[in-house]
This record gives structure tokens, C-alpha cells and sequence, in this order.
């Protein structure tokens, strides 16, 4: 071949080192996993910066009432983590994203940035309203991630940018969260939609928090605020039955048709799954302590 | 820096030269040549590249080389050897049955010692949590869970070599440890790291002419591109296909492309250059075209035409007619009609097509994965003008194959490429590339009614199937002979019309696939039977049990078979299961409705038949079998084993006739150079008839040692050493081979027979007789369907299969298994988009954790001809699932899906249906 293939991998041990490889023609990369199947053969990227090996980059800490979950944590590690239960749809999430040889190499971060609309980990994240953490060179600066993501495999990342960590606002004991995937086969699927809700409950019973979003049924994953804000102060205790979701509370959805589903059963399905999903949550708070830790032991 | 240093299998290795981009699956096989670490998919979709990295399973194929610097990696290969849990694992594989053509089981293993060292092989949601990354096309996934679940306490000795003269014995595969290793050689592993790479550029269109930029400019200004070949490149004819009256399919694509991913020319070039090559940079212009893309259209008056002299895009009609068809559905008490409509299904065997040739003295010889050595050694001879006894092939061990593997892929290419550049060459299609150039099964459009007496007796079964079969022949011709003589499924039809129309599309080209348009057809046909026994009030079984064929009743074709009609014994096989998942369903039901919970239970059943061999068609095999002076007895086994097992059921058919005791079988082969022609590795054929080769073989080469030492032909023999001894009526003699005078080849005795099944052709009306044999088969699909969402979650199979003699009951099950979860997938989820789902995650095949538990009852209802009363099976077991899961989910749910697959939006939306009519 004719032209010149500049081709380098690098391997930053520290995040001052990492930021100051962003530049010109580069590709931040980690888990790899959706990065090498959207590899192109012949496709050339200047400089491959894997971050790794950056230290501290994927711990996971509790500092000043915020979950922090560093930018390289694998969805192995997020699983095996002791999180309080209001983790349980991120963790429920986590088990879901490909296969246990996806979730040992995939990120966090890499997931949200990667800007799927059937990013697994992104309805969960929006329904603990997380916020990420984004470093350059000079600053650092903190974005919610409805704002972070803008479109199919679009994001607010400038040149230089690098996102550090996930961070989670702490809740009370009285939340509990699901996450329901729908998809055609058991494992390694992408979804057809699916659903994550949080839910708070008052020591009265009544619903005082209500955090859902859907993912797969447009161009970002939404939260449905309609359907929020009609739970709040309603009893927990009878959800099961008083509970209706239907086509309607889908309006700000913008399906597709594609290989895994028509748009019209998209819709169908993500208020299903909605109905589920917060049933779900707003059990695990009714059940109190003590219900089965969602881990996978190594 | 492109130096990569790591411990590999404990070892500390060093790898030069490494890409920055460079996959760690690639590195491993090609710098490290660590062959064990298979690749299915470069995507993470199909977990067969699945090595240890730290302990932690990941997909080699999506983690850059670079990243396991300084660590530890370990292979299925090293693990077996190094790692106590894994080398039980690997028992256990083995004793189990777990891997049939072995393609995954790296993957397997290697995944299942990931939690073995913890003991959470124990639970079964473990094992699938821990195998639901890697596919396997082969199994159906149970016996690799039971071998995970069962590792540690899996003992005993294996069978000894003794019992392989022994029908009915479980015997170990003869190649299973090396499949559950990583040593089995396909394709790609055979091909040598430093060969030059083949690149084949494909049609991005349906329908395009296409115009060539200048190439020979294009090599000139390429350091490293050793030469492009097209059509122009081609010495002999630039066509190959199946049927002598109907090739069709070019090499290269001339003028015109008519399917997405058709070939149009190849690029020769090292592989340093070919890594970086972007087909892209090929200088070809298209210019699309209108494309016929579904049958409706090509049979449009003014619809394009794919071939001058098929008219109407017809490629060919079949028929079978008996009695008066019109006549008794006029008189039939009820009548169900059904239009029934499949999709392309997609082969998905885990391993590409892959291959390397090379020219050695003048002669070709080309390596690569094929169902059929003998077919690619005569249409090698047509394509490159170069007579057979120029050409070797060898094919290599098959990762999968399901039918399309008997047509050419790589070959052709490879062996222009090796004549052209007079070096060593290689090819291994990407997923993609495998996905949208091979054969599928055929798209189907089936009408039908049937009928039936107030007392349950068929009366009247008209049918039309027409079949999509692409844009070139392949197997379309026996699809089109097969369909109508199955039409009628296992029940006697006095009065019959079946009809089978092959149509050209500009699609990939449909052609065999498991079943030849039979188990498309019983999907439409066991889903009408269900309803017609519903409308008459008559139990789905008993109506079966009341219509199903017998011995001495004549089948649509008017053939009569004295003996081996094994339908009913399946159907009262299944007969107390099918009363009491039906009642089990019922209560689980109810409890479901007075909680609330929208799932529901149903259970359905089907039936099947099938005929082993070619339709009406001379279809021999041939085997050749020696002993050598030292006493070591060689069987030339011809026939492919693509992971079905035919290797060892073959050698226990063998065994069995010869009958020598310590007799030490070695195989040769499959091989064009040392393997006489066994026929294809398709249509059920290989038990019965290379077994039948097999078997007179073996009786051939018994009757010369019997005579040798002037013994009858009944003697017990036996081998020690270069000694042979007979014992005949109390007397002893032994004869010492090394002093008996071998041929050329090394031979004392050596014996060469054919076998080719009794069949006639058919007239007009399909009357003859089509097999020789049919097999037989029930099975009982129970399922849950989410009403809410559509969904549904298979629960358990019951299937019994009449297979006249089951020579090795783990393969007959293994089949069994791996034929159910390809009608699951068929059911439910399989759906091929030509240009659209070409990977396996938009495709999607069954995972460990959608394939239930399987009950197998064998059913032996021995044939007349089989060997040791034996019938073929391959086929047979995916035939009823798809047609059992339909009407699980109509009694489930009261809806009938008429259009496979049945996603959760089609069952979702047939029941929103059925709540609006209601």
C-alpha cells in the first residue's frame, strides 16, 4: 500500500499522561468491545490511547454523598461491587450486556460513550440520575448524562476530553431500582427496548420518588417524566393493580422499525416494561432488606 | 514498541511484529500459532475465541494484542494440560458426547473452567450465566451443560476398543479429544501463517453491472499485491452448481452481479498487505439495477428475468399426484386451508469457510472444510480446465456445516489463485462474507388445504409450496423433488396433490439446508392437522394416530414398505407425556389466571418423516478397507464427518461386520487421494448408505481372510500382532500376515464395495419409489407465552425418533438436541435480511439459556436395508420443532402464527388481534 499508516498504541499509566495524548488524529479506548467490531479492515486511526492501565481510573468510591464510578470499571466489577440495593437495576443491567466475556472487558464509560440507543447501561444511569465526569487537559467538569448524550453515537466530548467517572447521588435506603430488557433469545441480544426504574417510598407507603427511563426506542434513552409524575404520592401496596402504562405515556418515544421489531410493538413493549419495571422497584423496597443480593460471584 | 511480551499458558512468549489494532485472537493464532483459540465472528457474538486473561474469560477477538502485556493468557489447550478442573472438564466433554464438530468447544471449556475452579458448575443458572457468551450450532447446548454440571462426578472407563464391534454401545468419538482440546484442524488452522492472502470483492447490490477500473495498474502501483483474477482468469468454464442440467453459478460474476455479496474478483496479495487492504480501494464501478427481491415479483409478467432460458424466473416444478384430491375435500365433513410463509434461515455453522491451496509437481491440492470432496474435485476440474487426477482434495475437519457446505465457497478461489501465483494461498471468509455469499434454507410461500371425515380421517390434502431459491440453482432442483413427496407428512393420503415451484430472486442463492424445504412444509402442514383435529373435536394425537401411515400402506408415491414404518410407535411414545403436559398445563394455567400473571403454558406436537438419500436418483457410496502386514486394519473413510459423528458410527458398522477381535481400526481420510467416493455428507445418507458401504466392505475383507485360511465364513477371527487366528468349529490356524506378499499400497487383504439404495425413478405423477428408507419422528414442544410482550420461552421437548437401529445412542441424541434448538431458532428468532443481518448479533441463533430440556426416546423399528437395521436421523429431528412450538403457542394463547419466525412483535400482534375479534 501506498499510504502511510501511522499506527500507535499507547498505554498511559496516569491521567495527566492519558489527557495529553488527546490530541490530533487519536481513538480513546478500553474494553474494546465495541471498538474492534466497528473496526474497519484498511481503516487507520493515528494513535490508540488505552486507558487502561491509568491508575485509580476504574475504583469505585462513596465521596461527599456521591457514588463515583471510575470511567474503566467493567460491568464484572460493577456486579461484584457491595452497592446499596438502589443499585440493583444498574447491577440487574450489567448482567444483561453481552456475554460474561463482554461484561469482564466492556466499561462503563465506554458503554455510555459509545452512544448507543440500545446501550444496556444507560436506562439504569439515567434513572439514578448519574452524572459524568469529564477531564481535559486544563479543566474538569460535570455533566448530567440526559445532556451528555445528543444522538445515535453522539455525545458532548470535545478534542481533548476524557471521561473519568460516573458519578451517582446517594438515596435513601427506602429506593429500590429494576432494569427489564426485552430482546428475542436469553443471552448476548440487543434489545428490542427495555426499561430501568427507581422508586422511592415514604414510610407511609406512598410513592415519593419516581425515576424511570426507557432505552432502544429512540435516538437516546428516555426518561419518562409523564409517567413520573403520575406515581408520585400513590400507594405502593396496590401498584399491582392500580397501576396502568399504556402507548400514551410513550409519546416522547420515537421508535424504529428494524430486524428486531416494528416501531408500533417498540411502543407496546416499552410501556410493558415500564409496568414491570417500576413493580419491580417499588418491591424491593416493600420487601424490605434482606431479598437476594444481585451479585456473580467470581 | 510492536513487541508484545506476555505469559501464555504459563509460558513467557514474545511476540514481533504486532499491529497496534491487532486483535489478541489474531496474534495468537498467527505470530504463536496457538490454533486452539478459534474465531467465529471477530465481534464478540459467538464467544469461540474465548481465552483466560487472568483467570476472567474474554473474547481474544475483542481485546487488542498490546492489552495482555505482562499477563497471563490461557488457552483450552493449555488449560486441559495445565489445569486440574479443566482436564476434568474435558473428560467429561468427552464421556459425555458435549462436542460434535467442535468448533466451540474451545470456547466451552475455557468458559466453563472459568467457574469450575469456584464449584458453581454445580447450579445450572451458573453454567448458563458462564456458557450464554459462546454459540454452538451443533448440540443444542444440553450435553455440554450436563458435562459441565456433571464434571466432577463423572467417572468410569470409557467403552473399550473391544465394544466397538458392538451396536448400541455408547463409544466415545473417535476424533472428540482432539475436538475438545482445540487440536482439530479446520479450515483456517490447516492454512500456513506466511501463505498469501486471498480477498474476494463482492457486489454491494442485488442487481448491478459493474464495470473493472484498470487492474493491472491497480497491482502495478500495490507494493505486495501479487495479482487480481476475474472472470477473464478462469481457464474452464466459469460456472459450477449441484445439477449437471442446471449450473449455473459463476465463479465470478460477468457483466452482471445478481445477488448482495456475489463475487466479481479476488485480490492475490502478502498478508502484511492484505491486513491493511480496504476493498473499498478496488478499482470497480457499479451501477444498480432493479432487482427482483421476493417471489410475488419474480413471477410478475414484466418482472425482470435472472436467466434467458428460465422463463417466468422459474428454475423448476415437482408434483406428486394420487387419487382425487379436489374430489374428497369436496366430501371432507370439515376442511382447514392455510397460507404459510418462512423466512431465509441462515446456516450459522460457528466456523467460516475457510481454506489454503497450494501447487506441489504440477498437481493442485486444496484444504479446505466441504461436505463433499468428490463434488469440489469434479466442478475444480470444470472451473480450471485441469483434469481430476491433477486435483487433491482434502478436506479439512468442518466446523459446521448443515448443508451449506456442499456447494463451493473458498475453493475456486483458492485454487486459481495458487495456479496463478504458483504459491501457497489462503482465504478465511469473514462472518459477513460467510453470511451473505452462502447458501440459506428457502424462503417459503405454502398454500394449502386438507380435509377430513367427521371420523377423523384425512380426505383430500392439496398443496402448493413455492420456494425462493435465489439467484442460482445450488440445491434447488432436490428441494423442488423433495417437498411434494413429503407434502403429505407420515399419513396415509389416498387422496393427494402436491406441487413445488423453485422461483429466482436476485437474493443470495437458497439451497440445502437440514431438512431440503421438509421442514418448512411440515410447518404449514402440522399446523393445518392440529387445527383440522380441532374443528373435528378430535385429540391433536389421536387424529395423528388415526391417519398415520403403516406398514404395507402405500404413501403418496404409492411405495409400500413391508416393514420400519415407525410413526405410529412414535406417536404412542409420546402418547402419556402428551396427557400429562396437557394436564400440567391446564393447572399451571389456572393458577396463573387467579394471580394475575399474563404468561400461559401450552403444549404441541408434531410429527415428521423423511427419506434418507437422494430423491429417485442413483446416490452410491464407496468404501475401501485393507490390512496391512503388521495387522493394523485401515478403513478409507470417505464420508465427511461434520460433527453428526459418522467417523465413529461408521467405524461401528465397520467393526461389526468384520468381526475380528483386537482388531486395531485406523481411519484414512476423507481425502481424493486416498478415499474413494462416499457420496455427500447430506440427506441423512451417511449410517445407512456408507454404513451399507461400509458394512459389505468389511464382509468383503472377511470372506478373503476366511478363505485365506480355508475357513468358513461364520469363523471367529482375531488379530494379534502380525498374526491372524481363526477359530473355526473348535479348530485353530493362524496365518502370519507379514509373510503374506502386500500390494502396492501396503496391503495383505484389501477390499473395495459400493452401496446405492434400490430406488426407481418417478413418473408424471410422482408414483415410484423415491428412498429406499424413511425415518420417523414425534416430538412435543411445551412452551410459556408472555401475553403481555409476546415472548416465548421453550420449557421442555419431548422427541422420539424411530431410527430403525441406534448404532450410538449419545450421537443419535446429540443429533437430536442439536436438531431441536435449529427448529427452536427456525420458530422463533431466525430471520436472514440479505445486506441487513449478515453478523450474529443481528442474527440471532439460540444461546444456552433458550434450550430446555430435551426427553429422547429412541424408537427402533428396524429397515430392511439399513445396516443392523439402522436409518439415518440427521435431518429428521429438526423437522417437527418448528411445527410443535407453533401450536404449543396456539394452545398457549389461542393464535396462529402462519409466518416463521414467530418474534414476540408477530405473537404480540396476532393476539391483539384475536382480543379485537373477540
Amino acid at each position: 500500500m501506498t499510504r502511510v499508516l501511522q499506527l500507535k498504541y499507547i498505554c498511559p499509566s496516569t491521567l495527566a499522561d492519558a489527557t495529553s495524548q488527546l490530541n490530533g488524529d487519536y481513538r480513546i479506548v478500553a474494553g474494546c468491545t465495541d471498538f474492534l467490531p466497528a473496526l474497519r479492515q484498511g481503516s487507520s486511526v493515528g494513535r490508540l490511547v488505552d486507558i487502561t492501565r491509568v491508575h485509580g481510573l476504574s475504583d469505585i468510591r462513596f465521596v461527599d454523598g456521591m457514588w463515583r464510578i471510575g470511567a474503566t470499571a467493567t460491568w464484572s466489577e460493577i456486579l461484584k461491587y457491595p452497592f446499596p440495593e438502589y443499585f440493583d437495576g444498574l447491577k440487574l443491567a450489567a448482567r444483561e450486556v453481552g456475554s460474561v466475556q463482554i461484561q469482564n472487558s466492556g466499561t462503563i464509560a465506554g458503554n455510555i460513550c459509545n452512544a448507543s440507543p440500545a446501550a444496556d447501561g444507560v436506562p439504569p444511569l439515567l434513572a439514578l440520575d448519574a452524572r459524568l465526569e469529564i477531564r481535559n487537559q486544563e479543566t474538569a467538569r460535570l455533566v448530567t448524562l440526559g445532556d451528555f448524550l445528543t444522538g445515535v453515537r453522539r455525545t458532548v466530548l470535545q478534542p481533548g476530553d476524557l471521561v473519568t467517572a460516573v458519578l451517582v447521588p446517594a438515596l435513601s435506603d427506602r429506593h429500590g431500582s429494576s432494569f427489564v430488557k426485552l430482546g428475542s433469545r436469553k443471552y448476548l441480544v440487543i434489545s428490542i427496548a427495555m426499561a430501568a426504574a427507581v422508586i422511592g417510598i415514604d414510610r407511609a407507603g406512598l410513592i415519593n420518588d419516581a425515576r424511570i427511563a426507557v432505552g432502544a426506542c429512540s435516538p437516546v434513552a428516555k426518561r419518562m417524566e409523564g409517567l413520573e409524575a403520575g406515581l408520585l404520592g400513590l400507594p405502593a401496596e396496590s401498584l399491582a393493580t392500580t397501576l396502568k402504562v399504556s402507548t400514551r405515556h410513550m409519546n416522547c418515544l420515537s421508535p424504529i422499525d428494524d430486524v428486531r421489531g416494528p416501531a408500533g410493538y417498540r411502543l407496546h413493549a416499552a410501556a410493558e416494561l415500564c409496568r414491570q419495571a417500576v413493580l419491580k422497584a417499588a418491591d424491593r423496597v416493600l420487601d424490605g432488606p434482606g431479598h437476594q443480593r444481585l451479585m456473580r460471584a467470581e | 514498541m510492536n513487541q508484545l511480551r506476555f505469559t501464555l499458558n504459563g509460558q513467557d512468549v514474545v511476540a514481533p511484529g504486532v499491529r497496534a489494532a491487532e486483535r489478541l485472537s489474531e496474534s495468537l493464532r498467527e505470530r504463536l500459532l496457538q490454533r486452539d483459540v478459534k474465531i467465529g465472528c471477530n465481534a464478540g457474538d459467538c464467544g469461540a475465541c474465548t481465552v483466560l486473561l487472568d483467570g476472567k474469560p474474554v473474547c481474544a477477538c475483542l481485546t487488542l494484542s498490546f492489552q495482555v502485556s505482562g499477563r497471563h493468557v490461557e488457552t483450552s489447550s493449555g488449560l486441559v494440560a495445565r489445569n486440574r478442573d479443566a482436564a476434568r472438564l474435558a473428560r467429561s466433554f468427552h464421556l459425555g458426547g458435549a462436542a460434535q464438530c467442535g468448533i466451540c468447544t474451545p470456547g466451552m471449556l475455557v468458559s466453563a473452567t472459568a467457574i469450575s475452579t469456584n464449584g458453581l458448575e454445580r447450579d445450572e443458572d451458573s453454567i448458563q450465566d458462564a456458557l450464554g457468551g459462546v454459540l454452538c450450532r451443533c448440540t443444542g447446548y444440553r450435553k455440554i451443560l450436563d458435562a459441565v454440571h456433571h464434571a466432577r462426578k463423572t467417572g468410569g472407563l470409557p467403552p473399550s476398543s473391544a465394544e466397538w464391534a458392538s451396536p448400541g454401545v455408547r463409544m466415545n468419538r473417535i476424533d472428540g479429544e482432539r475436538k475438545i482440546t482445540g487440536e482439530e484442524v479446520f479450515g483456517d488452522d490447516a492454512a500456513p501463517a506466511n501463505a498469501l492472502v486471498v480477498k474476494v470483492i463482492r457486489s454491494p447490490h442485488a442487481r448491478t453491472s459493474f464495470r473493472f477500473g484498470d487492474l493491472d495498474r491497480f497491482v502495478a502501483s500495490h507494493e505486495g499485491i501479487a495479482c487480481v483474477l476475474t472472470a477473464e482468469d478462469v481457464p474452464g468454464r466459469n460456472s459450477f452448481g449441484i445439477f449437471p442440467q442446471f449450473v449455473d453459478q459463476p465463479v465470478f460474476a460477468e457483466g452482471e452481479a445478481r445477488f448482495v455479496g456475489e463475487a466479481v474478483a479476488a485480490v492475490v496479495g502478502e498478508p502484511d498487505t492484505m491486513w491493511w487492504f480496504d476493498s473499498e480501494e478496488f478499482p470497480v464501478t457499479w451501477h444498480k439495477r432493479q432487482a427482483v427481491t421476493d417471489i410475488e415479483h419474480a413471477l410478475m409478467v414484466r418482472a425482470p428475468q435472472l436467466h434467458q432460458t428460465r422463463a417466468r424466473n422459474t428454475l423448476c416444478r415437482g408434483k406428486v399426484r394420487t387419487g382425487d384430491a379436489d374430489r374428497a375435500l369436496a366430501a371432507a365433513a370439515a376442511t382447514v386451508s392455510s397460507s404459510f410463509r418462512t423466512s431465509f434461515v441462515e446456516h450459522a455453522y460457528i466456523e467460516p469457510e475457510a481454506g489454503f491451496a497450494r501447487v506441489e509437481n504440477g498437481r493442485l491440492s486444496v484444504h479446505a472444510g466441504t461436505q463433499s470432496a468428490y463434488l469440489d474435485l469434479d466442478s475444480l476440474s470444470e472451473i480450471l480446465a485441469m483434469s481430476t487426477d491433477r486435483i487433491r482434495v482434502v478436506p479439512t475437519a468442518v466446523g459446521g456445516g448443515f448443508g451449506s457446505k456442499l456447494d463451493l465457497s473458498v475453493q475456486p478461489y483458492l485454487a486459481l489463485a495458487a495456479l496463478r501465483t504458483g504459491k501457497t494461498v489462503r482465504l478465511c471468509y469473514s462472518r459477513s462474507e460467510s453470511m451473505r455469499s452462502t447458501t440459506k434454507r428457502h424462503p417459503a410461500r405454502i398454500s394449502l388445504r386438507v380435509g377430513a371425515t367427521r371420523d377423523g380421517q384425512i380426505s383430500g390434502l392439496k398443496y402448493n409450496g413455492k420456494f425462493d431459491t435465489g439467484a442460482y440453482s445450488s440445491w434447488g432442483p432436490a428441494v423442488i423433488s423433495r417437498v411434494p413427496v413429503h407434502a403429505s407428512g407420515p399419513y396415509a393420503v389416498k387422496d393427494y396433490l402436491a406441487t413445488s415451484h423453485a422461483v429466482h430472486t436476485h437474493r443470495v442463492p437458497a439451497g440445502a439446508f437440514r431438512g431440503f424445504g421438509v421442514p418448512q412444509s411440515a410447518a404449514a402442514l402440522e399446523t393445518a392437522i392440529d387445527e383440522l383435529a380441532n374443528k373435528i373435536g378430535m385429540d391433536p394425537l389421536e387424529f395423528r394416530l388415526r391417519n398415520c401411515l403403516t406398514n404395507g400402506a402405500p404413501t403418496v408415491c404409492g411405495q409400500v414398505f413391508e416393514t420400519g414404518v415407525g410413526i405410529k410407535a412414535c406417536l404412542q411414545a409420546v402418547r402419556e407425556h402428551w396427557t400429562s403436559a396437557r394436564n400440567e398445563a391446564a393447572s399451571i394455567n389456572a393458577a396463573r389466571v387467579r394471580r394475575q400473571d399474563s404468561t400461559r403454558r401450552g403444549v404441541g406436537l408434531a410429527a415428521a418423516w423423511y427419506g434418507c438419500g437422494n430423491t429417485a436418483l442413483p446416490n452410491p457410496s464407496t468404501y475401501k478397507a485393507g490390512i496391512r502386514s503388521d495387522g493394523t486394519v485401515v478403513l478409507h473413510q470417505g464420508a465427511i464427518d461434520i460433527g453428526q459423528g459418522s467417523d465413529t458410527v461408521i467405524t461401528q458398522i465397520f467393526a461389526n461386520a468384520l468381526a475380528i477381535e483386537n482388531a486395531d481400526i485406523r481411519l484414512v481420510g476423507a481425502d481424493t487421494d486416498e478415499t474413494p467416493d462416499a457420496g455427500k455428507t447430506s440427506a441423512s445418507r451417511q449410517t445407512y448408505i456408507s454404513g451399507n458401504a461400509a458394512r459389505l466392505c468389511a464382509l468383503a475383507l472377511r470372506r478373503q481372510i476366511t478363505r485365506a485360511l480355508n475357513a468358513g465364513e461364520d469363523a471367529c477371527l482375531s488379530i494379534d500382532g502380525n498374526w491372524i487366528e481363526v477359530k473355526d468349529s473348535g479348530d485353530r490356524r493362524r496365518l502370519d500376515l507379514a509373510t503374506v506378499s502386500a500390494n502396492e499400497s501396503g496391503y495383505v487383504f484389501v477390499a473395495c464395495e459400493t452401496y446405492s439404495p434400490p430406488t426407481t425413478n418417478l413418473d408424471e405423477n410422482g408414483q415410484g419409489e423415491p428412498y429406499a428408507q424413511f425415518g420417523y419422528a414425534a416430538q412435543i414442544a411445551t412452551v410459556d407465552v408472555d401475553t403481555s410482550l409476546g415472548t416465548v420461552s421453550a420449557v421442555r421437548f419431548v422427541a422420539a425418533h424411530d431410527v430403525g437401529k441406534a448404532i450410538n445412542p449419545t450421537l443419535v441424541e446429540g443429533q437430536i438436541h442439536g436438531g431441536i434448538a435449529q427448529g427452536l431458532g427456525m420458530a422463533l428468532m431466525e430471520d436472514f435480511v440479505p445486506g441487513v443481518t449478515d453478523n450474529l448479533h443481528d442474527y440471532l441463533i439460540p444461546t444456552i439459556g433458550d434450550m430446555p430440556p430435551v426427553e429422547t426416546i429412541i424408537v427402533e423399528e428396524p429397515d430392511a436395508h439399513g445396516p443392523l437395521g439402522a436409518k439415518g436421523l440427521g435431518e429428521h429431528v429438526l423437522i417437527p420443532t418448528a411445527p410443535a412450538i407453533l401450536n404449543a403457542i396456539h394452545h398457549a394463547c389461542g393464535v396462529r402464527i402462519r409466518q416463521l419466525p414467530a418474534t414476540p412483535a408477530r405473537i404480540m400482534a396476532a393476539i391483539r388481534n384475536s382480543a379485537d375479534d373477540r
